[in-house]
């Protein structure tokens, strides 16, 4: 088979995403640790006795917690044992827990409830009655790849891979994560009808790059349509410069790829058969990058706005035989929701921003719940650096506009956004198996006032809005 | 009335009247500007085609005056398109004749004042023949007037006014060091004329890089450099010295003939002098080289934002501050102009080397130094998401009060209007929003909007194609 040079399948993600069920020892006494020193968060030996949970609540405002124990005498391993307590605990899934409490161990969520007990040594941390959501989850994000968004020199560029223009040291993923973002979904841009393959990141900002990747999670691919390709290349006096234009290369790109495939399953047929007269066609990265999609590999994400575009493109993909995985933007969603709702194609789109561009004429901030309503899935997404930082305020106003529950709305940009990056069995929600990725919030989270006060990614603390400087225990400025 | 009188005529005479008209021919320019906070004179608001002609009471809601604290089940009664009484349930008496609206509940606050806004000037931002936002030909363009532009239609508008938006300042876009004059609207009117308040307001002077024309090495043109940005302005402000002092002088020696005592002989009469050549551009100069104007003077950085103080400066411009996004390292200087800024907005995204809420604790690092402040969209079609800008700097240490302030009664009094809008208060313009809740967090609804004591239909483009996919 040919070689493939991503290591993330949709396939292998599968197999692995399986969930765990860890045990807490019973009666176990819980630990407090951390000392917030200059590089971090440190822990602290457990010295077993009762008297070990010393919590200090910071007089400074801001409610900062400082935690004391005896000083540090070794770097701690990365995933400590973490219990949260004392927090309004937003599962997403399964309703919020009052006074709640979520026990982390080794990066990943091992208990959630009202009476988790963790064992001794497990660093405590007193969220003093805030709010506890999962990481939020940005859909759409084009942050963190520079100038290379677009590889817009043809329209059709389905081997251009993301991962290899991610500036993981770009301080946009840090500016995210203090604003709650834990995963992104990295996007080739809109140029192309059909861009690139994505790369799915955590907000890890300070780790090496290859720290920053999430582990199997599904490829991504994505295509577009309407206004971007058509000036783009239009704009050149090429093909295409019309959305017949943008549909006909679309669809010339597939069937390029079908002959590609037959191609191959001769060639194989043949060498099955001990033909020795067997000629290897040609390897295509860009063809058999569309050949993963009509085999049903890439979550294809389609950049599209208007209600015809969406019908044309989900005929497309049942004629090709692919599966739309979720549109983008898709601010004319509400007039065809019913029918993406029966195809099980999920929206990523903004709450309220419109107006920016012919097809965004037609964008309502009651898009996001009139699509909801009619059974599509919904995430809100950034689409830019700077919404990025607030996604929970732009999921706020579903509450608003259309009337969305606290638990609906928090879902836009955590478990549906999930869904759409295909790793939705792993994040998004506060359930145990899943990745220990979790904000306190100062403030209630769906409103102008909720701001992070720490954000945790596979249990250890990234940010920290109680630390001078970035926040940042994991960076230091010249890293 | 004050729609045409405030357009800058061509007659002969009208540059030297301007000039020296500070106290008497001011409503024939249909705003006083007076010293940075004074109160301006609404001597041409337009009031009387569409005023309500019954009052309305609105009775039982949280009345949120801004300028002197909250009511809890209150009435406000509005008449003629002013507020003619408020004040606790059992202190106010409703008019026999009185609508009554029963508030209970609900949150009763001044219409909002969005200190900078593209509204009218732009429909798609992506639709060239849709925009008129600046004429990027030249720098220096204080000839430019918005209200030229204004389009009263515009679908942006009511988007902006159902959220609470009643007031805002439209101003020309950025890439012009000078780029025309501002103009005060209403956001509801029969016509421009109606909801264009106050025109040629102010000019913004805008300081920060973007004015270069230095896009590629091929395009460069002056001024490619800051530099040059400076020079430039320098020239333009001298040559309307200049073109002032010939004017007067003009009018000197037309006075002096005319005052000359006829003679017998020809010979000796002297001939009237020729009036120097009129220049729009310079002309549009005078009022704020006069000090009569404020100048909405921008900037990002402390380097640009010291050089435009010095600049204004050096010419005596009257001025308040824009943006200053990137100016934390400078804040006490500042605070030591004593002039207020509009800031950020606090979305812009700090610099790399920044922290996360450096430019989110703004608004709050600049109330705690004592400088006034004023949000702004700068935008349009997000006009609407003004107040939750307030809100959002409540998180980083503004106090709530200020922040609502911040977009009612701050920026009334920053652009001189403050006796008729910015709060709920006995006398003022009926511009007043009924919510359902905190005006300032995005989950609060706003029931209605009176502006001028109108209750404004609480419909757009938005809620029609809601309504008409609603019912399918």
């Amino acid at each position: 088979m040919l070689h493939r040079f991503t290591t993330r399948t949709y396939l292998t993600n599968r197999a692995s995403g399986g969930k765990q069920t860890p045990t807490v020892p019973a009666g176990a006494k819980a630990r407090v640790m951390p000392r917030l020193l200059r590089h971090g968060w440190k822990a602290v030996p457990s010295h077993g006795a009762s008297d070990s949970i010393c919590e200090i609540a910071s007089s400074l405002a801001l409610a900062a917690m400082v935690v004391c124990g005896a000083a540090a005498q070794s770097v701690p391993s990365p995933h400590n044992d973490i219990l949260i307590k004392n927090a309004v605990v937003m599962t997403v899934s399964h309703g919020n827990i009052q006074n709640g409490s979520v026990y982390v161990k080794d990066g990943k969520i091992a208990a959630v409830g009202k009476d988790v007990a963790a064992p001794a040594g497990a660093v405590v941390i007193d969220a003093g009655g805030k709010y506890l959501t999962p990481g939020i989850i940005d859909s759409h994000s084009h942050i963190a790849l520079d100038d290379d968004v677009n590889e817009a020199t043809s329209p059709v560029t389905p081997q251009m891979m993301m991962i290899d223009a991610f500036d993981y040291q770009d301080k946009a993923i840090y500016r995210g994560l203090a604003g709650g973002v834990t995963t992104s979904l990295l996007l080739h841009g809109s140029a192309n009808m059909i861009g690139g393959q994505a790369v799915v990141i955590k907000h890890k900002y300070g780790a090496q790059r290859d720290a920053m990747l999430f582990p199997g999670a599904p490829q991504s691919i994505k295509f577009a349509s309407g206004e971007n390709p058509k000036r783009v290349y239009g704009g050149k006096d090429q093909l295409p410069s019309t959305r017949m234009g943008n549909f006909a290369v679309q669809r010339a790109a597939l069937v390029e790829a079908q002959d590609y495939m037959r191609e191959w399953d001769d060639y194989n047929a043949k060498v099955k058969r001990g033909d020795q007269d067997a000629k290897a066609p040609k390897h295509d990265l860009k063809l058999e990058a569309l050949a993963d999609v009509l085999r049903g590999k890439l979550l294809v994400q389609i950049h599209c706005y208007r209600a015809d575009e969406f019908l044309t493109e989900m005929a497309m993909a049942k004629e090709f035989g692919y599966k739309v995985r979720a549109f983008h933007h898709a601010l004319e969603a509400y007039k065809v929701a019913d029918k993406m709702a029966a195809e099980g194609v999920g929206i990523a789109t903004f709450s309220d921003w419109w107006g920016y561009k012919q097809e965004a004429w037609d964008a309502i901030p009651w898009n996001a719940v009139m699509s909801m309503r009619k059974g599509v899935r919904v995430a809100i997404k950034s689409d830019s650096g700077d919404f990025a930082r607030r996604l929970n305020q732009e999921a706020a106003k579903t509450m608003r506009y259309g009337g969305a529950t606290e638990e609906e709305a928090l879902k836009m940009i955590t478990l549906n956004a999930a869904w759409i990056i295909g790793v939705d069995d792993r994040v998004g929600s506060i359930d145990v198996g899943k990745d220990a990725d979790l904000v306190i919030w100062d403030g209630y989270p769906l409103s102008s006032y909720g701001v992070p006060n720490k954000v945790l990614i596979d249990g250890d603390v990234y940010f920290d809005r109680s630390l001078p400087g970035y926040g940042m225990p994991h960076y230091q400025e010249g890293q | 009335m004050m729609g045409e009188s405030s357009v800058p005529s061509l007659r002969s005479g009208q540059a030297k009247n301007r000039r020296q008209s500070s106290g008497t021919a001011v409503c024939r320019w249909s705003l006083v500007v007076g010293p940075l906070l004074a109160l301006l004179t609404f001597c041409s608001l337009p009031t009387v085609s569409f005023a309500q002609q019954k009052p309305v009471a609105l009775k039982g809601g949280r009345l949120l005056t801004v300028s002197h604290g909250v009511i809890e089940n209150g009435v406000l009664v509005m008449l003629n398109g002013t507020i003619t009484a408020l004040g606790a349930a059992n202190s106010v008496s409703i008019p026999k004749d009185a609508r009554v609206i029963d508030v209970s509940g609900m949150t009763v606050y001044p219409g909002l004042i969005d200190s900078e806004t593209a509204l009218g000037l732009t429909e798609i931002s992506a639709e060239k023949s849709t925009n008129d936002l600046v004429e990027a030909s030249d720098e220096i363009m204080p000839h430019m007037h918005v209200y030229d532009a204004f389009h009263a239609e515009s679908e942006l508008i009511p988007v902006a006014r159902l959220n609470g938006v009643t007031n805002a300042m439209v101003a020309p876009q950025s890439q012009d060091t000078l780029p025309g004059q501002d103009s005060f609207i209403q956001l509801d009117g029969k016509s421009a004329q109606e909801m264009l308040l106050v025109r040629d307001i102010a000019m913004p002077l805008n300081f920060t890089g973007d004015q270069r024309r230095n896009e590629s090495f091929d395009k460069r043109k002056f001024p490619s450099t800051r530099m040059g940005m400076a020079a430039q302005l320098r020239q333009a402000f001298l040559d309307a010295q200049d073109y002032a002092q010939r004017w007067a002088d003009y009018e000197k020696k037309k006075a002096e003939a005319a005052n000359k005592p006829a003679s017998d002989n020809d010979k000796d009469k002297k001939q009237p002098p020729s009036p120097p050549k009129h220049d729009l551009k310079l002309e549009a100069l005078l009022p704020y080289l006069d000090g009569k104007k404020l100048i909405v003077l921008a900037a990002e950085g402390p380097s640009d934002l010291q050089t435009a103080v010095r600049l204004a400066r050096e010419f005596n411009l009257k001025f308040v501050l824009n943006h200053i996004s990137h100016s934390q390292p400078v804040l006490d200087y500042v605070a030591s102009l004593k002039t207020p800024v509009i800031v950020g907005p606090i979305y812009e995204e700090p610099q790399p080397d920044e922290r996360y809420d450096a430019v989110y604790s703004l608004p709050a690092q600049l109330y705690k130094r004592g400088v006034k402040i004023a949000f702004a969209s700068y935008g349009a079609h997000d006009s609407r998401n003004l107040p939750y800008q307030a809100g959002f700097a409540t998180a980083f240490g503004l106090p709530y009060d200020e922040a609502l302030k911040a977009i009612t009664l701050n920026p009334a009094e920053i652009w001189g209007v403050a006796d008729k809008l910015g709060s709920l208060d006995v006398g003022k313009t009926a511009n007043v929003v009924v919510a359902n809740g905190d005006p300032l967090d995005m989950k609060t609804d706003v029931k209605q909007v009176f502006i001028e004591g109108r209750q404004v239909p609480m419909t757009s483009r938005q809620t029609r194609l809601r309504d008409q996919y609603s019912s399918q």
